[in-house]
């Protein structure tokens, strides 16, 4: 049991409010920080500055293999002439959804955003704008029933939203 | 400047629909100042929660690459008229804001 009362110790550390790095580091190794696990969590530092999409899932808690999936539609435009604002539909039909992470792979920092879902109070869905970079493949995980399914779509971008 | 925070939520059916607009200058801190030559720092969203009636029904989490002025649609179960939507978000600077709608 001794893993157990690591992520105890971890816990209270959290709740006392020492976010320090290492504390946050110990938490997310614990996998206290996956999705859908707590809700008004500390920004995922480590997913969102990591540098590739393996990164970026393994920091969320779903470095595993994601099956591809036809119940995932993403709406998007094929080509987008300002990378800046990218309009982002994505509809999960896969029962009991519980996450949607979406991931750019030419992205300097590939995640973009991930969103949990309460049990049974939304939908499979999200729409948003993102930034592009440069023309790449949107990714979209989404988690449901602890299990994690994939699906992509190309977006070529004429002018990139990054700035440089 | 434009009003911070839209919220708007309407009934489908038994689906509520619901559309937010924030204002936010959602800066990467990869983008240099044309005059300077400096890297803007980074300044954007990183945590957004959507309640329905005080029950936190979304909670997402943010990079830099969401657009300037951030607009985020979601659809929600179980909601009907006189229910309350609120949304809270908090950027990596600790600024905050929040906006609340009634559903009719």
């Amino acid at each position: 049991m001794k893993v157990a009362n690591e992520i105890n110790q971890a816990r209270r550390a959290l709740l006392k409010g020492g976010c320090t790095a290492g504390v946050l580091a110990l938490a997310a190794s614990a996998g206290l920080l996956t999705p859908g696990r707590v809700l008004a969590a500390p920004w995922n530092k480590g997913a969102f500055e990591a540098k590739s999409i393996p990164d970026a899932l393994k920091g969320l808690g779903a470095g595993g293999s994601a099956a591809t999936s036809a119940d995932i539609a993403i709406k998007a435009p094929d080509i987008a002439e300002n990378g800046a604002v990218v309009p982002v539909e994505v509809t999960s039909q896969i029962a009991d959804t519980q996450a949607i992470i979406i991931l750019s792979e030419k992205n300097p920092l590939p995640l973009l955003a991930n969103f949990d879902f309460t049990e049974g109070s939304a939908q499979g869905y999200v729409s948003t704008r993102i930034k592009l970079g440069q023309t790449s493949q949107v990714r979209v995980v989404v988690k449901a029933g602890g299990k994690y399914y994939s699906a992509a779509k190309e977006i070529k971008v004429t002018i990139g939203g990054c700035g440089g | 400047m434009a009003e911070p925070m839209k919220v708007r939520a309407k009934l489908a059916g038994d689906v509520l629909d619901v559309k937010i607009l924030i204002s936010h200058t959602m800066e990467t801190g990869q983008r240099k100042d044309a005059k300077s030559g400096q890297v803007v720092p980074a300044h954007f969203i990183q945590n957004v929660t959507v309640d329905l009636n005080g029950k936190t029904a979304v909670a997402a989490q943010w990079g830099a690459a969401i657009s300037k002025d951030p607009f985020l649609g979601l659809k929600l179960k179980g909601a009907k008229a006189g229910d309350t939507v609120t949304v809270n978000w908090e950027d990596n600077k600790g600024g905050k804001g929040s906006g609340a709608t009634t559903i009719t």
